[in-house]
């Protein structure tokens, strides 16, 4: 039998269960994605970092590690539990197993344990601090509370702008403001012919301007959106020029609150693939993929200068908006999806009709 | 769009009869659809011909019609009733037909009736294979190709542009014969000659072959608007090849990448959008295992068996929200009631696995063809709920009663590795076990993932069963506690656990309960429905069961559904646990209900207070016991699977609602029984209790021939034959004694000839009411489940009638039994014996339930709670008849199992049954034969050929034939018996088929001049003696075959009737 690793919360809880992947010790918050396809878009994706990644359906690793879709060239989530992670995978394109790659990038993992109650726990108290270790000694709910994701942004972003040039002789040309960016954004807009120019974070409204966009994408990425003041101003700067702008996820976050609106952070967030939304133009229904702590306050959207476009059938929260005076949107949920359902990737064609090129 | 107000009545059309491929799961749909349009106080008119259903209950509809499914008569119904809607997609393919036909005729255009849930054009692009493939096409969506040819160069160019390996499948050949599959142009250019040659008109067709692709199904669910969702996917184990009915089935689908698992669903919402389906509709994809290739394989545009499987695996209730989409509804403007919170526009999260195994009929057929291929076979099925692959798999197998607690089957452990790899190779139903077996012997799963392109994935996981049992196997000391949780995990049992490693148990674990909520746990759920998992409370077991039963102050019953639907236990089982639960809930008890077959109503989880998705077994079964604490449980209406556990139930102390255990006992135990009868001074036919050959023989020379032979404690009278000889007694002990693992004794009787009847009675103790008596058209020897039945009984007397109220009070009573009995008695030369008691519900009591008024269920329930018999308003004795007759007539699906002879004897081989009413016998009979779907053609040709038994009475059959205008057809012997008996008919003689290859039965049979054939022999079964071979070749062509002389007799009486489909009355069950 393997070795033990412990999941110790800081409300006290210590669940033992087995290790897999890295051994070690992490200090994360704990979520949750209700998922069942799409581990390795989950794994790779930015925005959980410094999280621990709890997957609800029990059966993982089924189909093996297949970099050719992972959202970014490695992990930033710090530990990963699953109930029954697949020792001997089956895909014609996997490649080794979920535990040799958490290994290699040194991914700390937990299995066996009632994954169930435990993501009731989250769902009723809230996300959580937690010490996921295979270490006995470490398991110890002291100072958890104190920890908070910091520089989540500036540790994800790509160091360097990267540009991707299109063979499209008329291709507009797009910056990707990234934030933590999942690749498929990325392809997207590289399949409907664009340039792609992916900027950091920490990049200026000058150099952004400086590059001569015909439109600005802003990506998603994690943390607290309030942490990213620095952006916020930039995205302040940048809304004379008018340029066509989308933001998806912490992207429509930070528009928002560039514009006076205000973000909080929900009780357990919205992690899965079978998040409904609905369009309110067009009361139409869309499954979305979601992936975010934190939600825009509806209340705080002034009616004045944007619209609230999309909401979340199940719950209300905003999942979309359309500014009114500038040709920009954005939504919470995550149109490119990887992983998740591919309804609303038509929201990119809408992006894309908003140029005059 | 809310509902819309211009529907007011709908009408609702059942599929019909149980049939193999269209089963209790289109009651569950019905009796969904009735519910969802009830709550918005729809007028139903409801027509279904299967009376074993719940959705024909009083309850259910406004109008309730157990009628043909029958165009004629859905018209009548339509005229009469008025509905302004029609609602198609709910009642299976049957349903669905009947309504297409009454649209395109354009008959509810003039009778102003609406077609909710499907249009035929939608159906026509679905059903009709050149217009489905050329919408796909439309769509881009892949089709598995194929191409009609005349020539072999033709052939080949064609292959050449599609790739191979291709199939080859010539036009009009039995079987396909002179096809196959051809992975070379070489093999093409061979087989392609050889099929054009064998192909009578010159044409093969020439097709992708995509055998060992991975099948891959979508349930997903549209409304008028264009919102849809996917509500659950499926992977089978079995890839493409074996009917998806019978593979072993894993929802959701697990070996699908993200990126594959988008691309068909993103496939199977683009197909619902294009067809404009608003409700359910189930995608079939083939799925190249090792590129993104795909094909639609298949798309049904109605709620199915697939979409039942995928309600319960789900919790996601697909035909209540398909009927509620129908009305108007949108699905955001549909609460989902599992979490209150959510909208059916809500994708289900599993955090589990559901695993599907098929339930086929092959313990009782065994001279049938195992081979399972693109013609559906099983009859029912059973599903699992766990967080693991091996364990649901485990609990499925343990569960479908097929007396497999392990994969390892006894039978191939004693196989050659080379005879293991040969059954492995061709799919049957013991597939599964071949390759355990051939991984227990070490074979690697790239072994046999060559031999069987059974996914990978699968067969590692069998690889686990297989480590674990092993261990057992060579235990030399007990398990650790960590090795036993493993064990657990894996889904073994305690007792098999201690039985294969021969050690202690090293610790007991209990099972914690799981809720199905549809959200994977993000939303909180009040979901009353739960399954099994193990984990231990260092892993933060947490048992949800708890909190819902700590909720409650109401004393608590546990009500034993009957598992998977199989010949002769099927879909009345249901209705009857689901009307306990009904009545146990009416008296204020919190009610649970334990039970494993997706199909059914009894496992929505709005029938009981609590719903333990859980084999039927006694250790699945023990600990819900310990959590839930009843007053009692109620084994008495789940069949024989309930009944099986009240020997564990009353050693461990838990009270029986009902007749006890010992009661149980005594019915079942021969000397026990003979002991009662003796003192009671009750008749029954002479008989003893044996357990060899031997013995078998000398009983039976004793008492004389013919015999009847069965094990005991058994339902449906499996294996049970009438032995003429010493012969047949040693061909079937054999069959007997390999299935007889258990060691109960056969029983040996005295075969008697006479009237059969049949009678439930409901007993306090005190006094009985029987609701009705029921005679049986075909004299003894037939299976009651496989004979015509008619209420009230034609030929039974007052004096008779008294002396069947007497026996059946002196028989409750002795056997303490409280609740229902049901009986089975014959009267032979005016003496009343008794053949058989069973203390508990039987297959007749929904169709005597509905035929006399009297709720049989709810008054065995409460007189089981102490209630008198005289207080309930019913009275005692015998009930007064209905003013209507009515006629059950079984329905068989011998077109879906070769080699089976449908001669029918003491063993019962019908899967369903139907309703006739009217208002004399011959009228019921005619309606019930018409529902039954027989044709009842006036004219024509009938084949006829009797055992000399039979031929002193065939004549008078023959001359009503005859006089009708049939020409008489016979083999040699029948027709002299005919011509001595009426010299004015004239008789075409036949050769017989091993005589002679001309003018035999066979070749005329084949001839297209017979409707109708008479074939009674004294023996059958074996698939190689001509009588089997003519009735098996009757059943390809359609040709109706009696087998016995009544039924024959009761034909042709129909026959000359003058009913026809017009003047026959149509009854209201609501308002007789």
């Amino acid at each position: 039998m393997s070795k033990k690793a412990y999941l110790c919360l800081e409300d006290g809880t210590v669940l033992q269960g087995q290790s897999f992947g890295a051994e070690g010790t992490v200090v994360a918050e704990l979520v949750f994605t209700t998922a069942m396809t799409g581990y390795l878009e989950t794994l790779t994706d930015p925005s959980y970092y410094g999280q621990i990644v709890l997957q609800t359906f029990p059966l993982i690793g089924n189909y093996g590690i297949i970099p050719e879709d992972f959202e970014s060239a490695a992990p930033a989530l710090r530990g990963y539990i699953v109930k029954d992670p697949c020792d001997h995978p089956s895909n014609f394109r996997g490649e080794s197993t979920l535990d040799a790659y958490l290994k290699s990038q040194g991914v700390v993992g937990l299995y066996g344990i009632d994954t169930r109650a435990l993501t009731k726990r989250i769902r009723e108290q809230g996300v959580m601090n937690a010490v996921l270790t295979t270490d006995p000694d470490k398991v110890s709910a002291d100072g958890l509370k104190e920890f908070a994701i910091r520089d989540a942004v500036p540790s994800v972003t790509i160091k360097e702008t990267k540009t991707t040039v299109s063979d499209n002789k008329q291709h507009p040309r797009i910056v990707l403001w990234d934030f933590g960016a999942k690749d498929n954004i990325e392809r997207e807009l590289l399949k409907r012919g664009a340039t792609v120019v992916r900027m950091p974070a920490g990049s200026t409204h000058e150099d952004i301007l400086a590059q001569h966009p015909d439109a600005i994408m802003l990506s998603n990425g994690p943390g607290d959106p309030t942490e990213a003041q620095d952006i916020i101003g930039e995205l302040r700067a940048l809304s004379g020029a008018k340029l066509p702008t989308f933001g998806i996820c912490l992207g429509h976050q930070l528009l928002a609150l560039s514009h006076g609106f205000s973000t909080f952070k929900l009780k357990y967030g919205h992690r899965g693939a079978n998040q409904p939304v609905r369009d309110l133009d067009t009361d139409r229904i869309f499954i979305s993929s979601q992936n975010h702590g934190y939600a825009v306050d509806n209340d705080t959207i002034d009616p004045a200068i944007a619209k609230k476009r999309f909401i979340n059938s199940n719950d209300g929260t905003c999942e979309g908006i359309d500014y009114l005076n500038e040709p920009t949107f954005s939504v919470q949920f995550h149109p490119e999806a990887c992983g998740g359902p591919k309804d609303t990737e038509y929201l990119f064609d809408r992006f894309f009709d908003m140029m005059e090129v | 769009m809310p509902l819309n107000p211009d529907i007011k009545k709908v009408l609702v059309i059942g599929s019909g009869p149980i049939i193999i491929g269209q089963a209790a799961e289109f009651d569950y749909a019905g009796t969904q659809a009735c519910q969802a349009l009830k709550e918005n106080n729809i007028d139903i008119v409801l027509v279904n011909s299967n009376p074993a259903t719940i959705m024909t209950d009083e309850a259910m509809a406004n109008h309730v019609y157990i009628e043909p499914l029958t165009l004629e008569t859905i018209k009548r119904i339509i005229k009469k009733e008025k509905p302004d809607s029609i609602l198609s997609t709910l009642g299976g393919q049957t349903g669905l037909t009947l309504s297409m036909q009454l649209a395109r005729e354009g008959f509810l255009a003039r009778h102003n009736v609406k077609l909710l849930g499907a249009n035929p054009e939608t159906i026509d692009k679905a059903e009709d294979r050149q217009m489905f493939k050329d919408t796909m096409a439309e769509i881009g969506q892949p089709t598995i190709a194929s191409k009609v040819v005349t020539d072999t160069t033709a052939a080949m160019r064609y292959a050449d542009e599609i790739g191979y390996p291709v199939i080859v499948r010539p036009a009009f050949t039995l079987g396909g014969s002179g096809g196959g599959i051809c992975n070379t142009p070489e093999e093409l250019k061979a087989t392609s000659d050889t099929g054009l040659a064998m192909s009578p008109i010159h044409q093969i067709l020439v097709e992708k072959c995509i055998s060992g692709w991975k099948e891959i199904e979508f349930e997903v669910i549209r409304d008028a608007k264009g919102n849809v969702i996917t509500v659950c996917s499926m992977e089978n184990f079995d890839p493409v090849g074996v009917h998806t009915g019978d593979s072993i089935v894993i929802a959701p689908a697990v070996t699908l990448a993200d990126k594959e698992y988008q691309m068909l669903r993103s496939a199977a919402l683009k197909i619902i959008n294009s067809l404009g389906v608003e409700g359910g509709c189930n995608v079939q994809f083939a799925l190249h295992p090792e590129s993104f290739e795909y094909a639609v394989i298949e798309v049904n545009p109605r709620v199915s068996r697939s979409s039942a499987l995928a309600s319960k695996a789900t919790g996601y209730p697909i035909a209540k929200i398909a009927t509620k989409i129908a009305l108007g509804y949108t699905l955001d403007e549909i609460p989902n009631v599992v979490t209150g919170k959510t909208f059916a526009s809500f994708e289900p999260a599993l955090d589990y696995v559901a695993v599907k195994f098929p339930k086929w009929p092959f313990d009782k057929f065994i001279y049938a063809k195992r081979d399972l291929g693109t013609q559906m076979k099983a009859t029912g099925e059973v599903m699992a709920i766990a967080d693991s692959f091996e364990m649901g798999l485990m609990k499925a197998v343990r569960g479908a009663e097929i007396k497999q607690d392990t994969l390892r089957y006894h039978e191939y452990t004693e196989l050659s590795l080379d005879e293991i790899k040969a059954l492995m190779a061709q799919p049957s139903d013991l597939r599964l076990f071949s390759v355990y077996e051939g991984l227990y012997r070490g074979m690697s799963v790239d072994e046999i993932h060559a031999i069987t392109l059974i996914d990978e994935w699968f067969l590692y996981k069998l690889v686990k069963l297989v480590d674990f049992e092993k261990k057992l196997v060579s235990a030399t000391a007990p398990l650790t506690n960590e090795e036993y949780i493993h064990g657990k995990k894996l889904g073994f049992t305690d007792k098999i656990i201690e039985k294969l490693s021969g050690q202690p148990l090293p610790m007991t674990l209990a099972p914690t309960y799981k809720m199905v909520d549809t959200c994977a746990g993000e939303f909180s759920a009040e979901t009353p429905y739960f399954y099994s998992v193990f984990a231990t409370p260092e892993e933060g077991a947490e048992n949800e069961a708890l909190e819902s039963i700590e909720h409650s102050d109401k004393k608590r019953v546990i009500v034993f559904g009957s598992g998977p639907i199989r010949i002769g236990q099927g879909i009345e089982f249901d209705y009857s646990s689901v009307h306990s639960v009904w009545a146990l809930k009416r008296l204020g008890y919190e009610v649970i209900i334990i039970n494993n077959n997706p199909e059914t109503v009894s496992t929505d989880f709005d029938t009981a207070d609590r719903l333990y998705f859980e084999p039927v077994t006694w250790e699945d079964v023990k600990p819900i016991i310990d959590i839930e604490k009843p007053i009692g449980v109620v084994v008495a209406y789940g069949g024989q699977t309930a009944i099986k556990l009240t020997a564990d139930l009353a050693a461990y102390g838990v009270k029986i609602i009902g007749t006890s255990a010992d009661g149980i006992d005594a019915a079942e135990d021969r000397e026990r029984f003979d002991e009662l009868l003796t003192t009671l001074k009750i008749k029954r036919p002479a008989g003893h209790t044996v357990f060899t050959e031997e013995e078998a023989l000398r009983v039976a020379n004793d008492i004389g021939y013919p015999v009847l032979m069965r094990p005991s404690y058994v339902l449906g009278g499996q294996n049970m034959i009438i032995a003429f000889g010493d012969d047949d007694i040693q061909e079937y002990m054999k069959v007997i004694i390999a299935a007889n693992d258990e060691h109960n004794p056969i029983l040996i009787d005295k075969y008697l000839n006479g009237i059969e009847i049949e009678i439930d009675a409901i007993t306090d103790g005190e006094d009985v009411l029987i609701p009705g008596i029921l005679e049986h058209i075909e004299r003894t020897g037939i299976h009651s489940g496989d004979s015509i039945a008619v209420y009230p009984a034609p030929h039974i007397n007052k004096r008779m009638e008294d002396k069947i109220i007497n026996h059946t009070k002196a028989l409750c009573k002795g056997l303490e039994a409280i609740g229902l009995t049901n009986i089975q008695y014959i009267v032979h030369d005016d003496e009343l014996y008794v053949i058989e008691v069973n203390p508990r519900a039987s297959r007749t009591v929904p169709y005597i339930s509905k035929v006399t008024g009297v709720p049989m269920i709810d008054l065995a329930t409460r007189v089981s709670f102490g209630e008198k018999l005289a207080d309930l308003g019913y009275g005692t004795g015998l009930y007064p008849s209905s003013k209507y007759v009515a006629v059950k007539v079984p329905v068989f699906s011998f077109e879906k199992l070769a080699n089976v002879d449908t001669q029918l004897g003491p063993e019962m081989k019908s899967t369903g049954e139907v309703l006739g009413i009217g208002d004399t016998t011959l009228e019921a009979l005619y309606k019930g034969l018409v529902a039954a779907g027989y044709s009842l053609k006036r004219e024509g040709g009938v084949f006829i050929s009797v055992r000399d038994q039979d031929k002193a009475e065939i004549a008078d059959i023959a001359k009503k034939f005859y006089y009708q205008g049939f020409e008489i057809f016979a083999t040699r012997g029948t027709a002299k018996a005919i011509e001595d008996a009426d010299p004015n008919i004239d008789v075409v003689e036949l050769n017989k088929i091993h005589e002679s290859d001309e003018f035999n039965a066979c070749n005329l049979i084949e001839s297209g001049k017979i409707d109708y054939i008479i074939s009674t022999s004294k023996k059958g079964r074996d698939p190689q003696r001509d009588s089997v071979i003519f009735r098996r070749k009757a059943v390809t062509l359609g040709i109706p075959t009696m087998t016995a002389i009544d039924t024959a007799n009761a034909l042709v009486d129909s026959i000359s009737s003058n009913f026809n489909q017009h003047n026959t009355i149509l009854v209201d069950f609501k308002n007789m």
